[in-house]
């Protein structure tokens, strides 16, 4: 089911059998803004428990204001966010106890801290586990943080400062933190950016493991084969507004989504979008929030 | 200490590892002489201030230009609860007589100098810690420059210029053939260097010390790894200031008075200096930066008395002179050494690890 | 009532002062994102300047005319020879580096001057004009309302009217595009510094005449002012600064004249930590500025 420019959400059906959960996030008409730019404008979209969305579209479209709006980060100037049913918390400390985990452009790696240390902050508070899905307190923070540096196969690496990595360790140890509190809604942004074809491949089981243990993914990309490949859904913003939203092929397929990225009207020359008939390589661009 | 109990770890390990210190401080003080053993008494409260500030610094980013007036803090807390207990004793204030009256004194005093230096260290936290920037190190800095006028205005609890007396605490008579006077003092001042450098390591250790380390790496990252970046802030000032407080609860004592022309903004700089020269975040640092603020000036005095020079550039000099070498040396260092004598004792030591095994030396 | 009014008026021409000091902030902020600790130290040795300059040739204003100079180039110097080499992003190392060469200019004054306050001499009459038989302001005070407005809005015409002004907000607040545009960012930066450096000069040396004499750390109480100010404005906000300094400037004469002097910097404190306690914010700054 397909539609363009509109807002009506498009809320999957719950799979004939299994017992109804509510969405894992519902963003309905969200609108943000900064002083008299509008970044986001009545924006709804929903994630449902187990689904993996991406969330696409050109340079400045506004996907990083969606995930800094569902973190707290920015305060909305109207609409709605709802994490699991539950209203989201309006603030970002308040976000692993509520099951959600966050991997930002730019890292923001702790400088200063080891790899093992890195991963142990979420765990510090104790607050992990206490309202996510897969929610069994961990016992000790060294061990859990561990098991997730084993499975993001950076066991050797467990000791050294996370300054003397290189990107795609940093960005794996990144991964490895955000997974470290067992989220049920996992939030990533730009992942596949700035990496090659094996990590990018190495990315993608990682993200159908994790998704395969349960947990909703939504995520930010630019690099459209990758996301293809692994979405359910795919959300296209555009100037802060959605103009598509469906199952990837159908996505791919749109009109609309084609001169968007492609840049057909004169006002959007030159812009560095990129779309299917682009070589689906990734531009790591810092993307305008 | 690793070395020589290498099965023991953590928390045990610090605390007998502080126990350890203790002990090789006290050591040391029978060998030296009256006027040294002052001077280390000295040392071991400026080392209590710095190792507060070096520690926040180091692990939160915060800046405090003021901690010289929490160390004022801690003075005016143990001046106010050692006289308050002494009035309650018998055979009134003075003189200490009983050793038992010494000891309940003594740690009552602690325990105020604790309590007003955490109260203040609180306040000043919380409106200074939750934000970003410079507002932390602004709000100290008015705090230091208007020390003077608080005592004025609270001048009938605070005394004023004149400041407040502490009782003198004289040898206990079970000692008093082996110890002098200065000397014990001193013991006292380490006793109470050692228990905040253990509470500071703990800290560091701790997972407050990682969330601590997490909010100066990335703020936002540790937000929204649930980290509450503004209460940790606030937890690691109010020790540095619990530290600080200790240390001026230590010079009330061993200079029996507390008053706040000893406590200028001056003295709150050279904390800084102290802090930043032995490294910021290492306790060891500290020890040496402290060092250095307390001997390099009488070090300097001792030079230019020598030199015999006109009274009036004598005058001049003194005290400027120190302050002078120890701001080039603070611009210096941030420059050149950002880690400080820690830092760079710490590369060198990396460096050479690294050496590859065929040198042969 | 009549001691109220002159209360009043002394406060809008103190405000005055900690507004033009306030701006120095402001514009160093905004050109440097550094709260230069050091400004008050450097105004300093500014007004020690003046002050051998007016002894020597007998002109005040020969005085404020190398004032403004060593001011400037003093902007210049610790730009160039220090803060330039401080490592960026991280604010911390260059509130240090200003605390160091705090204690360098002090201490060199202190070791060139000696401890004496010298009571500097206004180029006005300082006791206050009488309206109505109430005492209001005095000669001296109109000459600080008046050039502090005036410099103030020289700045403002600079800054917003003017191709010099739109380069350096441009450098400040997007450096690598200014850059690609043609615009000389280091020169920016250091024309920045030294504006700032030269407007603190002139606050400072307004200043102390009004006070009990020059020393070299005479501008303490000034910098913790005009910091109070920057806190209740912005510091990222020129208006802010204005208004601020007349709030604060106010408020401190108050307190002076109904409580004393000895009380004032209590109250400075006091102030300064409710703002920060309950708004944090500023009471006209826009919240970004306050998590920058």
């Amino acid at each position: 089911m397909m539609t363009t420019r509109s807002s009506a959400p498009p809320v999957p059906g719950p799979t004939p059998g299994t017992p109804t959960r509510p969405p894992c996030l519902e963003v309905d008409r969200l609108t943000v803004a900064f002083g008299g730019l509008t970044a986001l404008d009545d924006v709804s979209f929903t994630v449902g428990a187990g689904e993996t969305v991406a969330l696409i579209g050109p340079n400045g479209a506004g996907k990083t204001t969606v995930f800094n709006a569902v973190c707290g980060l920015v305060r909305p100037r109207g609409g709605s966010i709802r994490l699991g049913g539950r209203p989201a918390p309006g603030s970002p400390t308040r976000l692993v106890a509520a099951g959600v985990a966050r991997t930002l452009q730019g890292l923001g790696l702790f400088s200063g801290m080891t790899v093992l240390e890195n991963v142990m902050v979420p765990l510090a508070t104790g607050a992990a586990g206490t309202r996510g899905t897969h929610g069994d307190t961990p016992e000790d923070p060294e061990a859990a943080a561990r098991a997730t540096l084993d499975r993001l196969g950076l066991t050797s690496l467990v000791h050294r400062p996370v300054d003397a990595l290189s990107y795609p360790d940093r960005k794996q140890v990144a991964l490895a933190r955000a997974l470290v509190t067992r989220p049920s809604l996992l939030l990533l942004d730009e992942p596949a950016g700035g990496l090659g074809h094996d990590d990018i491949d190495r990315l993608a089981q990682t993200v159908r493991d994790v998704a395969a243990d349960g947990c909703s993914v939504l995520l930010v990309e630019h690099h459209v084969d990758f996301v293809m490949g692994l979405a359910d859904r795919v959300v296209v913003l555009d100037f802060g507004r959605v103009i598509a939203c469906g199952p990837p092929d159908e996505v791919r397929a749109d009109p609309a989504v084609e001169t968007a990225y492609l840049g057909v009207s004169a006002s959007r020359e030159g812009r560095d979008g990129l779309g299917p008939a682009v070589d689906g390589q990734s531009i790591s661009a810092e993307a305008a929030s | 200490m690793n070395r020589v109990l290498p099965q023991v770890t953590g928390t045990p390990r610090i605390l007998l590892g502080g126990l350890a210190l203790a002990f090789l401080g006290i050591a040391v003080t029978f060998v030296l002489d009256p006027y040294r053993n002052y001077q280390l008494a000295i040392v071991a409260a400026y080392f209590c201030a710095t190792a507060g500030l070096s520690v926040l610094v180091g692990l939160t980013g915060q800046l405090s230009l003021g901690h010289a007036a929490l160390m004022a803090a801690g003075g005016y807390g143990y001046a106010l609860a050692a006289s308050l207990v002494d009035g309650m004793a018998d055979g009134g204030p003075g003189t200490s007589g009983d050793e038992g009256t010494s000891v309940v004194r003594v740690l009552a005093g602690l325990a105020g100098a604790v309590v007003v230096s955490g109260v203040l260290g609180l306040l000043l936290g919380l409106a200074g810690a939750r934000l970003r920037g410079p507002y932390l190190a602004g709000l100290t800095l008015a705090l230091v420059i208007a020390l003077p006028a608080v005592t004025a205005v609270l001048r009938g609890v605070l005394g004023g210029d004149q400041g407040l007396r502490a009782p003198y605490e004289d040898v206990p008579p079970a000692l008093e053939r082996l110890v002098a006077l200065e000397q014990w003092h001193a013991w006292i001042a380490i006793l109470a260097a050692s228990v905040a450098a253990t509470g500071l390591v703990l800290l560091r250790r701790s997972r407050a010390g990682l969330q601590m380390r997490a909010v100066h790496g990335d703020e936002t990252a540790a937000r929204l790894s649930g980290v509450p970046a503004g209460r940790v802030k606030v937890v690691a000032f109010v020790a540095s200031a619990v530290s600080a407080g200790l240390g001026g609860a230590v010079l009330c004592l061993v200079t029996q008075s507390v008053s706040p022309g000893a406590y200028s903004l001056a003295f709150s700089l050279l904390l800084v200096v102290a802090a930043v020269v032995g490294g910021l975040g290492s306790l060891g640092g500290a020890a040496v930066g402290s060092a250095v603020v307390v001997l390099l000036p009488w070090l300097i005095e001792s030079v230019t008395t020598a030199l015999d020079l006109p009274a009036d550039l004598q005058q001049r000099l003194s005290g400027n002179l120190a302050v002078l070498v120890f701001g080039a040396l603070l611009v210096v260092v941030t420059l050149a050494w950002p880690g400080g004598a820690a830092g760079a004792l710490a590369a060198r030591r990396a460096a050479r690890s690294q050496q590859p095994p065929l040198t042969e030396r | 009532m009549d001691r109220l009014v002159f209360l009043l008026a002394t406060g809008v021409a103190r405000g005055a002062v900690f507004a033009l000091f306030a701006l120095s902030l402001v514009i160093v902020w905004r050109a440097a994102r550094v709260v230069n600790f050091a400004q008050g130290a450097m105004a300093v040795v500014a007004v020690f300047v003046a002050f051998g300059v007016t002894a020597a040739t007998g002109s005040y204003w020969l005085g404020l005319g190398s004032a403004l100079l060593t001011g400037a180039v003093l902007g210049v110097v610790v730009e160039r020879g220090v803060m330039n080499h401080v490592p960026a992003g991280n604010p911390l190392p260059g509130m240090i580096v200003a605390i160091g060469l705090v204690m360098v200019l002090q201490s060199g004054l202190g070791m060139l001057f000696g401890p004496q306050h010298r009571p500097m001499a206004a180029p006005f009459d300082e006791r206050p004009f009488q309206v109505g038989g109430v005492p209001v302001l005095s000669p001296y005070d109109v000459f600080v309302l008046v050039v502090a407005v005036v410099v103030m809005g020289v700045l403002a015409l600079l800054f917003t009217r003017t191709s010099l002004g739109l380069q350096l907000r441009a450098s400040a607040f997007a450096p690598e595009v200014s850059r690609l545009l043609g615009v000389r960012v280091p020169r920016m930066l250091t024309i920045g510094w030294v504006l700032s450096s030269a407007v603190a000069a002139l606050a400072a040396l307004l200043l102390v005449p009004t006070e009990l004499g020059l020393n070299a750390h005479s501008a303490d109480m000034l910098f913790v002012h005009a910091f109070t100010v920057a806190v209740v404005g912005g510091l990222d906000s020129p208006v802010g600064a204005l208004l601020g300094g007349l709030v604060v400037g106010v408020l401190m004469t108050l307190v002076t004249g109904y409580l004393g002097a000895t009380v004032a910097p209590v109250a400075v404190l006091v102030l300064l930590a409710t703002v920060l306690l309950v708004r944090p914010a500023g009471i006209f700054a826009a919240i970004e500025a306050r998590q920058a």
